[in-house]
C-alpha cells in the first residue's frame, strides 16, 4: 500500500485549475443581477447634482402619475419608519435617503419602484426636487477652517467638522529619539481616493412574503452574516426569519463590506409592497456613492542617526472620510492599522496622531484590497524609508538592510504594540535584488544619465497584519472576527464544506477542498464547497482583509482534524484495535507496525453511517470555529525599473520583481494570481487612478472614461519568486495569506522608482497618480507635485 | 444605465433614410458604430426621439483610393478596417498613425471615421487626421449632394454642419500632389482614453521642399483646432531645425487648452510643441535629432 500523493489528489501546493472558472469564463456564473423572481419590481435610486444643499422641497407626485410606477420613497417617508438614518460600521450614523441636507454629490435622495427600470428611471427625472446651494468642502484643510460650514449639523451639539482625534505610541520616547538624531527626514504627502471598483456594481433583490413573514435578501455582499444581523438590528425585523444569499460575486475588494441605502430601500419597498423588488446600481453610481478608499494626508518624519539607523518615526495624518463616517473597520482603533507602518523595520519607539474630518465626499472609507489603512501605511512608510536613504545620502537597498527586523527577533513587538510572528527579511531582499540585477542596473543608470536619459528602480519592502483578527483586537458592531467551518462527509467518502467566508473571485472553492484533501486525504475534486447563504453556512464574517485562508482557511484545517479524530474511532472498530495503535497517513489509518492493516477515510466514513461501534453517534460531520492567536504577517519585496522620458513625463516599466514570503502556499497558481492582481492594481494606483473633486465637489471619475482601471495592454510584466517560506507559527498549515500583499507594498515601488530617476532634481514627493504632467512638472519646476487641491479648472 | 424610450428604424436604402431623417425633424439621429451615440443615451446626456440605424444600408462600408489617389472613406468603414489597411499603410502615413490610437479593440470593431467626424468631439481623433489631410465630407440630403471641407464641417463642439435631414456618406481625402509624410501622436493615460493631447502631421513634399502642410490638434480646445500658422511656416522650403521649431511654436500658441484632471494648460501646450517637433523630425530625413 502506497501512501496518495498529496499532489495528484489536489491537497497542499496543488496548481490546481479553479473550479470556479469553469462557470466563470463560460458566463454561467449566476451573479445577483442573474436572479428573477416572479412578480419581481425594479428600483432606481434619484442622486444628489450638489454636494452640500439644503432640501427645499420634494415633488414625487409626477412620478407617481407614470402608469408602471409602484412606489416612490423619500427621506419623508423613510423618517416615519425611523429608516431614514442608518448606524455605520464606525458607530455613526448615514443618510438612507436624504431629508434635510444632502451632503456629497451622488448622495440618494429618492426611489422609484416599477415595472421596470426604464419606467423607474423615467419616474427619477420626473421628481422634482428644489435645492439650496451651500458652500461645499473638499478636502482636511477646508474642513478645518475657522468658518467652515459645519456638515454635520444633524447631529446636535456639533461644532467642528472633525470627527475624531486619535493617537498612538510613546510621544515623550519619540521627542527625546528626534532631539538626539543626526538627522531629520520629512516628507509630506497625499495618498489620493480612489475606488476599488469592482465590476459588478452593488445590488440586491429583497424578497418579502407575507404568507411566512421570511425575508430573503440576494445581495453582493462580501459579509452575509453581518448583514444578516445589520437586518435585524435596522429593520428591527427578528433574525431567524432573514435570509442572505450572497450569489456568485463579481469582484469586491472591500466595496461590498458596508450596508449602502440601497440595500435598505429595496428591503423597506419589498416589505411594502409584498414583491421581490431588484435593485442593481449602475457603474456611475458605484463610483460616486459606495465605499471608496485612501484620501489621506500624511507629515512624517524620522529620526535617524548617520549610520542609517532609524531612532524614531513621527507621523501625523489627516483623514478625508466624506460626509459620513461609515469606515467598514472592525478594528478598536479611529485609524484602522496604520499604525502597523514601520512593522518590519527594527525601531525603537514611534508616535502617531490621526485626525479624521467630514468633507462633502462620498462616504464609506474602506479596505480597498487591504486591512484596514494597512495600504497607507505600508505606502507612507516606504516613501519615508526611500526619502530618508536620498537625505542620508545613502543607498536605499542598503538603508534597508540596516534596518529590517532580523530573523531572530521573532515574535517582534512593533513600536505601536503589534507582534510580528517571523520572516526571513533580508532573504527576501536578496532574492529581489539580484533577480533585478541591482548592481548592474545602477551601472547602466549611471551611463544613462550620461545621455541625458533617465532610468530609475524603487523598492518597497513590507510586512502586513493579516487575518481580522483575533478577537481581543476587533469587533464589527460588538460581534467577535472568528470564522467558521462546517464538513460534511458523505457516506461514500464525497465531502460538503461550507464555511463563513465568501469568496469574490479568490477561487475559495478551489482552495477550501485542498485544505480538506490535505488533512483528511479526500480527493479535492470530491469536495464541494459552498459559501454565503446565511441559512446554510456556519455563522461567519464574510471575506475581506486578506482573512479568509488566516482565519476560515484555518477553520477548515480545524474541522477536518475533528473529523480525523471521530475517523481514527471508526478505524480502530474497524481493525479492532486501540486508537493508540493507529498511525495516519494521507487518507488512511494503519495499525503500527503493520503498515497492510489499514482503513481509508472512505471506509471510515461508510462506517459512521452503516458500523459505528455501539454508543457513537452516527454520521461525520463537524463544525469548527477558529479565534486566531494572532494576525498572520507575510513579507513581501518589490522592485521596479521605469524609464522616465524627460520631455513629456511619460514613466515606462523596464521590469518589476515580487518576491513574496506569505507561509504555505496552498495552491500556488491561485496564489500567484492574487499577487499579479495586486500587482496591476498597484501600478494602477501609482500610474493613473483616482477619484477627484472640483471645487464645487463634482466627482471627477465618474465613470470608466475618468476613473482609469489599466488594461492588458499597459499593465507590465511581473517576475514572481517564491522561494522564500516562513510558515506562521500560528496558523494550522502555516499559510499567512497574500490577497492584498501586492496592492499594499505594490505603489511605493513603482513612485520610488519614478522618484529615483530624477533624484537630481531634489524634488521629494510627486503625489500619486504619477500622470506624465506631474512628473513633467516635478522635472521642470523642480519642485515638489501635490495633487491635494480641488482639481485645477481654468 | 436605462435610456429615454425612443423609436428605432433601420432603413436599407440611403433615400429611406433620408426621408426618415426628414419626417423626424431635429429629434432624429443616424446611429453607424454607436459608439459615441450609445453612451450619450445610456447617460441621459441624449434622449433623441428616433434613431435611423444605418448600418442595414448596403455598400458604405468601402475605403477605397481613386485612380487619381483620392482616398473614400464611406459611412459605414470602421476604425478596424482601417487600422488593418494596407492602403493605409502605403499611402495615408497621418491615417496609419491615427487608426490603432483610436480608443481600444471593441469600439475600433464598431465605430466608424465618418460618425466620429459627424460626433465633432473636440478629443476625436479622425478629426484632427483628416482637417490635417485638407479632407472633406459628403452630405446627401433632400436637395442632394454637397461636399463640406472638413475645416468647415466641424463647427463647435458636438456640432457640425450638417442640416438636421442630412447623411455624411463618405469622407474625402485628396490626392497626394508631392510625396506624402506624416504620422499623428497621441498623450492618452492608458489604452482606450481620449487625447490628453493629439497631433496630427500631414506634408507633402516635392524636390525637399514642402509643398502642401497640415496640422491639426486634438483635445487642446473647444473643438478640432487646424494650427495653420503653423502649417505655414513648413511651407516653400525643406524641413530645418528653425522651421520645424517655428512650426512647433505656432501649433503650441494655436493651442487653447484649459487646465484639467488631465494635465495643466501649460504643461498641454508644451506636448503640442514637443510632438509637432518629434512628428516633423522624425519625418524630415534632412533633420537631425532636434526631439
Ligand atoms: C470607450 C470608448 C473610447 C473611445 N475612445 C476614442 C478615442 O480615443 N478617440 C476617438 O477619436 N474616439 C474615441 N471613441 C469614440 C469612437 O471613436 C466613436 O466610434 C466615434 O466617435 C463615433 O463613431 P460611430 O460610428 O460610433 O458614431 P455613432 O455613435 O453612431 O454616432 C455619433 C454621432 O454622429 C452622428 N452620425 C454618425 N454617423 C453619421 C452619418 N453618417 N451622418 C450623419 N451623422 C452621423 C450620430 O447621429 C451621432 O450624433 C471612443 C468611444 C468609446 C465608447
Amino acid at each position: 500500500m502506497t501512501a496518495l500523493d498529496e499532489i495528484k489528489i489536489g491537497g497542499l501546493g496543488a496548481s490546481r485549475k479553479r473550479v470556479e472558472d469553469s462557470r466563470f469564463i463560460r458566463g454561467r456564473g449566476n451573479y445577483t443581477d442573474d436572479i428573477v423572481l416572479p412578480g419581481m419590481l425594479h428600483m432606481e435610486i434619484l442622486r444628489s447634482p450638489l454636494a452640500h444643499a439644503r432640501i427645499v422641497s420634494i415633488d414625487t407626485s409626477k412620478a407617481w402619475q407614470i402608469p408602471g410606477v409602484h412606489l416612490v420613497l423619500t427621506g419623508e417617508m423613510m423618517a416615519t419608519r425611523n429608516l431614514a438614518w442608518m448606524p455605520t460600521l464606525s458607530y455613526d450614523t448615514q443618510a438612507v435617503l436624504a431629508t434635510d441636507k444632502v451632503r456629497f454629490q451622488g448622495q440618494e435622495v429618492a426611489c422609484v419602484i416599477a415595472d421596470d427600470p426604464y419606467i423607474a428611471k423615467d419616474a427619477c427625472e420626473a421628481i422634482e426636487v428644489e435645492y439650496e446651494p451651500l458652500p461645499v468642502i473638499v478636502n482636511p484643510e477646508q474642513a478645518l477652517a475657522e468658518a467652515a460650514p459645519i456638515i454635520r449639523d444633524d447631529k446636535t451639539g456639533t461644532t467642528s467638522n472633525v470627527i475624531f482625534n486619535w493617537e498612538v505610541g510613546d510621544a515623550a520616547g519619540t521627542e527625546s529619539a528626534f532631539a538626539r538624531a543626526d538627522k531629520i527626514s520629512r516628507l509630506r504627502l497625499h495618498y489620493p481616493r480612489s475606488h476599488p471598483s469592482p465590476i459588478e456594481c452593488c445590488g440586491s433583490i429583497a424578497d418579502f412574503n407575507r404568507a411566512t413573514s421570511k425575508l430573503t435578501v440576494y445581495m453582493t455582499t462580501q459579509a452575509p452574516h453581518i448583514i444578516r444581523a445589520a437586518v435585524a438590528l435596522v429593520a428591527e425585523l427578528p433574525e431567524h426569519m432573514i435570509r442572505i444569499v450572497s450569489p456568485d460575486i463579481g469582484g469586491g475588494f472591500g466595496n461590498k463590506v458596508p450596508v449602502y441605502p440601497g440595500y435598505v430601500c429595496s428591503i423597506l419597498a419589498s416589505i411594502l409592497l409584498e414583491r421581490p423588488v431588484k435593485w442593481i446600481e449602475d457603474k456611475t453610481g458605484n463610483l460616486i456613492s459606495t465605499g471608496f478608499a485612501r484620501d489621506i494626508y500624511l507629515d512624517g518624519e524620522l529620526a535617524l542617526r548617520e549610520d542609517g539607523k532609524i531612532l524614531a518615526v513621527r507621523m501625523h495624518v489627516d483623514s478625508d472620510h466624506g460626509a459620513f463616517f461609515s469606515d467598514a473597520q472592525p478594528s478598536k482603533f479611529k485609524i484602522g492599522l496604520l499604525h502597523s507602518t514601520f512593522a518590519c523595520y527594527d525601531v525603537p519607539v514611534g508616535h502617531i496622531t490621526a485626525r479624521g474630518t467630514y468633507t462633502n465626499k462620498a462616504p464609506g472609507g474602506v479596505a480597498y484590497r487591504c486591512s484596514f489603512r494597512v495600504t497607507e501605511a505600508m505606502f507612507f512608510q516606504e516613501r519615508m524609508i526611500h526619502q530618508a536613504a536620498i537625505d542620508l545620502g545613502m543607498d536605499a537597498a542598503e538603508f534597508r538592510r540596516i534596518n529590517l527586523v532580523p530573523d531572530d527577533a521573532f515574535p517582534y513587538r512593533t513600536p505601536f504594540g503589534f507582534l510580528t510572528d517571523s520572516g526571513q527579511y533580508g532573504k527576501c531582499l536578496d532574492v529581489g535584488l539580484k533577480a533585478i540585477g541591482y548592481e548592474d542596473f545602477r551601472k547602466q543608470q549611471a551611463q544613462a544619465k550620461a545621455n541625458g536619459r533617465l532610468l530609475g528602480l524603487g523598492i518597497s519592502t513590507m510586512t502586513e497584519p493579516l487575518g481580522a483578527g483575533n478577537s481581543r483586537e476587533y469587533d464589527i458592531l460588538g460581534i467577535k472576527m472568528f470564522d467558521s467551518a462546517e464538513l460534511k462527509i458523505h457516506m461514500t467518502g464525497k465531502a460538503l464544506l461550507r464555511t463563513g467566508s465568501k469568496s469574490q473571485g479568490q477561487g475559495h472553492e478551489t482552495t477550501w477542498a485542498q485544505i480538506v484533501a490535505h488533512e483528511l486525504g479526500i480527493p479535492a475534486e470530491d469536495v464541494v464547497v459552498e459559501e454565503g447563504d446565511t441559512d446554510t453556512a456556519p455563522f461567519g464574517m464574510g471575506t475581506y482583509a486578506s482573512r479568509s485562508t488566516p482565519v476560515a482557511g484555518a477553520a477548515v484545517a480545524m474541522v477536518s482534524r475533528k473529523i480525523r479524530a471521530k475517523a481514527r474511532k471508526l478505524a480502530a472498530h474497524l481493525l479492532e484495535v486501540s486508537e493508540e495503535d493507529l498511525e495516519w497517513e494521507l487518507g488512511r489509518f494503519y495499525v503500527r507496525g503493520a503498515a497492510d492493516r489499514g482503513v481509508t477515510i472512505t471506509e471510515c466514513a461508510l462506517a459512521a453511517y452503516t458500523n459505528m461501534p455501539d454508543g457513537m453517534e452516527p454520521g461525520l460531520e463537524n463544525t469548527a470555529y477558529y479565534d486566531p492567536p494572532n494576525l498572520t504577517w507575510p513579507f513581501a519585496v518589490y522592485i521596479v525599473t521605469v524609464e522616465v522620458d524627460p520631455a513629456t513625463g511619460v514613466w515606462d516599466v523596464l521590469n518589476m520583481v515580487a518576491v513574496d514570503d506569505c507561509g504555505v502556499r496552498i495552491n500556488p497558481m491561485i496564489v500567484e494570481g492574487q499577487i499579479m492582481g495586486g500587482l496591476t492594481e498597484a501600478y494602477a494606483m501609482a500610474n493613473m487612478q483616482f477619484i477627484t473633486f472640483d471645487a464645487e465637489g463634482n466627482c471627477v471619475g465618474a465613470n470608466y472614461m475618468d476613473y482609469l482601471l489599466p488594461t492588458a495592454w499597459e499593465t507590465p510584466g511581473y517576475e514572481l519568486h517564491s522561494e522564500v517560506v516562513t510558515p506562521s507559527p500560528h496558523h494550522p498549515i502555516g499559510a499567512k495569506g497574500i490577497g492584498e500583499c501586492a496592492a499594499v507594498g505594490g505603489p511605493a515601488a513603482f513612485v520610488n522608482a519614478v522618484m529615483d530617476a530624477i533624484t537630481d532634481t531634489g524634488v521629494r514627493n510627486i503625489d500619486m497618480p504619477l500622470l506624465p504632467d506631474r512628473v513633467w512638472e516635478a522635472i521642470t519646476k523642480r519642485r515638489d507635485v501635490s495633487g491635494a487641491p480641488p482639481v485645477r479648472t481654468d | 444605465m436605462y435610456p429615454s424610450r425612443f423609436r428605432y428604424e433601420a432603413p436599407r436604402s440611403l433615400e429611406e433614410a433620408i426621408r426618415l431623417l426628414h419626417e423626424g425633424g431635429d429629434e432624429a439621429k443616424i446611429m453607424a458604430g454607436g459608439q459615441s451615440l450609445v453612451p450619450l443615451m445610456k447617460l441621459r446626456f441624449a434622449s433623441p426621439e428616433l434613431i435611423v440605424d444605418i448600418n442595414n444600408v448596403p455598400g458604405l462600408d468601402y475605403h477605397r483610393a481613386d485612380p487619381d489617389g483620392t482616398l473614400r472613406v464611406g459611412a459605414l468603414c470602421r476604425h478596424a478596417d482601417l487600422e488593418r489597411s494596407d492602403l493605409l499603410k502605403q499611402a495615408q502615413p497621418t491615417m496609419a498613425a491615427a487608426a490603432p490610437l483610436i480608443a481600444d479593440p471593441l469600439v475600433r470593431n464598431r465605430g466608424t471615421l465618418v460618425g466620429s467626424l459627424c460626433h465633432a468631439d473636440p478629443q476625436g481623433d479622425w478629426a484632427s487626421v483628416v482637417v490635417a489631410l485638407g479632407g472633406s465630407v459628403v452630405a446627401r440630403g433632400p436637395g442632394g449632394r454637397r461636399a463640406i471641407p472638413a475645416a468647415e464641417f466641424v463647427t463647435g463642439p458636438f456640432e457640425n454642419a450638417l442640416a438636421h435631414d442630412e447623411i455624411a456618406v463618405e469622407a474625402v481625402i485628396p490626392a497626394p500632389v508631392g510625396t506624402r509624410s506624416g504620422g499623428y501622436l497621441k498623450l492618452e493615460r492608458r489604452v482606450g482614453d481620449f487625447a490628453t493631447v493629439g497631433v496630427a502631421v500631414a506634408l507633402e513634399t516635392s524636390d525637399g521642399s514642402v509643398t502642401r502642410a497640415g496640422i491639426a490638434l486634438t483635445g487642446v480646445g473647444g473643438s478640432t483646432i487646424a494650427a495653420t500658422q503653423a502649417a505655414a511656416a513648413l511651407m516653400g522650403g525643406p524641413l530645418t531645425p528653425e522651421s520645424i521649431e517655428r512650426a512647433a511654436e505656432a501649433a503650441a500658441e494655436a493651442a487653447q487648452p484649459r487646465s484639467d484632471h488631465r494635465g495643466s494648460a501649460e504643461y498641454k501646450r508644451h506636448m503640442v510643441r514637443t510632438f509637432v517637433v518629434r512628428l516633423l523630425s522624425r519625418d524630415g530625413a534632412s533633420v537631425g535629432k532636434a526631439a
